[in-house]
């Protein structure tokens, strides 16, 4: 049986293959389709946790109570995973526990092209790489098997072309001889108090080594001897770009990225006449090959940044490139909030009122884009309030009032809350907006603790934002309805001249959520055009229904449409209105 | 190596249905019995920006990418689109294009205008250029919805792929419901 699959549906077919009992991650581009796949594998209990560090934390539970857990994440969450992660590689694992991380060089939806196999190094826990969709499934099997052999967390790096790139895959099936999990103490082992820790460590070391001594021969790190002239040690997708732009080549394809199979690089460096190191990102490779005091090429020609591509490869080795068609100068099509998104009359607003906005990770970083240009800064998950915080430390009494943080629900709860906490701690007289529209968006409308319902479509409790921010102590909390544009801007404005905490939370839904009772589409808008005087004044939403229809006599005069097909009836535009040229037609 | 690999680029915009299109044809190739690859970027580019998906087929496929400038058919599902995937396409190259355009944003704002003479452009550098009203002949067939696979079907017949094959791989991943119009919509493209 084979199918075509994503890398991230073939991780998720490896996990249950592996006979995974628990699958925990936060979404994240490229990381987030492989839960919304173990989902469809009923032996697999598959659930969003609200950050990624309670997500390994409950792989880890799951793991200690002798199950086989899946943990997903984007590269930039183990970030926020990184403090358990540490010490579980000292204690080890009772079921294989497996982290899976998505980098994303070339940042095509990211903040930052972090490396992370310099994560497994530091924490000191074993990596695999796979290439394709089928080595996505395979390995996801062997990280477990490695993990219960090796008492060891292992991580499977994939990067946003093995994520979303689709390959066919041979299916196999379940194991179904692993022992049942039950409760079983061994707390010298799990109590990572400094003296059971001090026992620890050396093993840590040993483990290793002896995986590195082991990688020699383990058939996921393969010697290719083709054309001895040029020997190539690369992994992942970089293998691919080798083998088609250098098929001749010599290559020592490694499936265990870390630790490195010593003996074998030593073996194959002794083959070859010229020795290269092609891989993305860090030098990660490369320098532990010249700690060996092996010669080799690598960053001197690939570079540090984004990722790599044929062409680029080709470039890097001073090959013929095919004669390109040269680029035209066209209109840009970036990215853009939706019709009738909740966001637009927020940062209307906010532009209007010359904020200082602190911004955070989600669909509402599109407020940043030119019209709305309401957007200071965004640095990661839940920034957006304790930067607020910070800058309010800093600058005079009167520019305090201006800085607003905005954040959405999933992010909130992320991480945001901890800045809030210490936003009322501290007294700082900052303004924080929470765009609350009942969904993670950005990431495809995944379900969070807010939204009320579980990854597997169960009813769940949904988190009360305004009671958690009373709780927090937050005296100012205003619940306002983002598509009314004079209220929402009169309460910010209110909000951001009170010089104490205050919160304010917008109430309506994202339009893309899928279940029907959740977003109603209202009536379809239209522009008259016998009163439109084409003042532009609709343009300034950057509204992707409403169109500039120019008059076509070579002047800036013009007219406005409404796509009908686009159009959400959110209001917005009409309120803009001061000809009454927009209604619903009703 | 590389001369035996058929490389397709589908360009267009956030929401027009080109992973779908890339998915029929990447099964159509597989049951065929190639080996197949395809990658493309989710996420950001969703949100109405412009997303590029590639599919590659042959004995054996390595880059989930096409090469630089070696693509053999541009299938376009808007004219803009179309016009900025060129540079990818290796000269001699296919391209077909669905004769539609969708204004950015900063077409819509009054910032821009939407380039003139496009069509004219991509036949000056492809004379064979298949220029398809997607919309007015998926109308015609009875569902303008069915666009897609109208330009898949003139797509399909530069490929050597038999008709069979895209018949079984529009049954396995198109709803039932619409399968009558889009096999019928695949059929008329196909002529073209």
């Amino acid at each position: 049986m084979k199918e075509i699959l994503s890398g991230n549906e073939a991780i998720a077919r490896g996990a249950f293959e592996a006979g995974c009992l628990v699958a925990c991650g936060y979404p994240g581009t490229p990381s987030t389709e492989i839960l919304e796949n173990t989902l469809s594998y009923k032996e697999i209990d598959s659930s969003w946790a609200p950050n990624e560090k309670v997500a390994l934390e409950v792989a880890i539970g799951a793991s200690f109570g002798g199950g086989r857990a899946l943990c997903t994440m984007k590269h930039v969450g183990v970030n926020v995973a990184a403090d358990p992660l540490f010490t579980l590689a000292y204690t080890g694992v009772r079921g294989g526990l497996v982290l899976v991380v998505a980098d994303d060089p070339e940042m095509h939806s990211s903040q930052n092209e972090q490396d992370s196999r310099n994560y497994a190094r530091f924490a000191k826990v074993p990596m695999l790489e796979p290439a394709d969709s089928q080595e996505c499934k395979e390995f996801t099997r062997l990280a477990f098997q490695l993990s219960e052999q090796y008492d060891t967390p292992v991580m499977l790096r994939s990067s946003t072309r093995i994520s979303h790139g689709k390959s066919i895959v041979r299916l196999g099936e379940r194991v179904s001889d692993l022992p049942l999990p039950q409760l079983e103490k061994n707390p010298s082992k799990l109590v990572m108090l400094p003296g059971n820790a001090r026992v620890r460590h050396p093993l840590v070391e040993r483990r290793l080594s002896d995986l590195s001594e082991a990688g020699s021969s383990m058939a996921v790190n393969r010697l290719e001897m083709r054309d001895s002239s040029i020997g190539i040690i690369t992994s992942g997708v970089c293998y691919q770009y080798v083998r088609e732009v250098m098929p001749h080549a010599s290559t020592l394809k490694l499936g265990l990225v870390h630790p490195l199979p010593q003996a074998l690089i030593r073996a194959f460096a002794a083959q070859v006449d010229k020795l290269y190191v092609v891989e993305e990102l860090d030098p990660f490779i490369e320098t532990q090959v010249k700690a060996l005091g092996i010669d080799v090429i690598g960053k001197e020609i690939i570079s540090l940044c984004g990722e790599l591509t044929p062409g680029r490869l080709r470039s890097a080795f001073g090959l013929p490139q095919p004669v390109e068609i040269p680029a035209e100068q066209l209109p840009g099509r970036p990215p853009n909030m939706c019709p009738g998104c909740p966001h637009r009359g927020v940062f209307f607003a906010l532009n209007q009122l010359k904020a200082y906005v602190t911004g955070d990770i989600g669909c509402y970083t599109l407020g940043f884009m030119p019209p709305l240009s309401a957007m200071d800064t965004c640095v990661c998950m839940g920034a957006s309030i304790g930067m607020a915080t910070g800058v309010t430390k800093v600058v005079s009494a009167e520019e305090r009032k201006k800085v607003v943080a905005v954040i959405g629900d999933s992010t909130f709860l992320h991480t945001g809350i901890n800045g809030l906490m210490d936003m009322v701690y501290n007294n700082s007289p900052a303004t924080v907006i929470i765009l609350d529209n009942s969904i993670t968006a950005m990431t495809g409308r995944q379900d969070n603790p807010a939204s009320g319902f579980t990854l597997m479509d169960e009813p769940a409790n949904a988190v009360q934002i305004p009671l958690l921010c009373k709780a927090l102590g937050v005296k100012n909390i205003r619940v306002i309805n983002p598509l009314d544009l004079a209220e929402t801007r009169r309460v910010i404005a209110e909000e951001m001249e009170r010089p104490e905490p205050s919160v304010i939370i917008t109430n309506k839904p994202c339009v893309l959520i899928k279940r029907e009772d959740v977003f109603e589409k209202g009536p379809v808008y239209a522009v008259d055009a016998e009163r439109c005087t084409g003042c532009r004044a609709c343009l300034k939403i950057g509204c992707p229904a409403i169109e500039w229809r120019p008059a076509g006599d070579g002047s800036r005069k013009g007219k406005a449409h409404i796509d009908p097909q686009l159009c959400t009836g959110c209001d917005v535009c009409r309120q803009l209105c001061t000809f009454d040229a927009i209604g619903s037609g009703k | 190596m590389t001369q035996q690999i058929t490389n397709i680029l589908l360009v267009g915009v956030g929401g027009q249905g080109i992973l779908l299109a890339s998915e029929i044809l990447s099964e159509a190739a597989m049951l065929a019995g190639f080996d197949v690859k395809k990658s493309e970027i989710h996420g950001m580019s969703q949100r109405g920006g412009s997303v590029v998906s590639h599919v590659r087929y042959g004995q054996e496929v390595f880059s989930p990418i096409i090469p630089e400038g070696e693509g053999d058919i541009l299938f376009g599902f808007e004219l803009m689109e179309t016009c900025r995937a060129l540079p990818l396409i290796r000269s001699g190259g296919t391209v077909v294009a669905n004769d539609l355009k969708i204004s950015p944003p900063s077409v819509l704002m009054g910032q821009e205008t939407y380039p003139a003479g496009l069509v004219e452009r991509i036949r000056a550098l492809f004379p064979d250029f298949l220029l398809v009203d997607g919309q007015k002949i998926a109308h015609d067939a009875g569902n303008v919805r069915a666009a897609n696979t109208v330009l898949l079907g003139a797509v399909s017949r530069r490929l050597a792929i038999a008709e069979g094959f895209w018949m079984q791989a529009l049954e396995k991943m198109v709803p039932p419901k619409a399968l009558v119009v889009n096999k019928q919509a695949f059929l008329i493209g196909r002529e073209l």
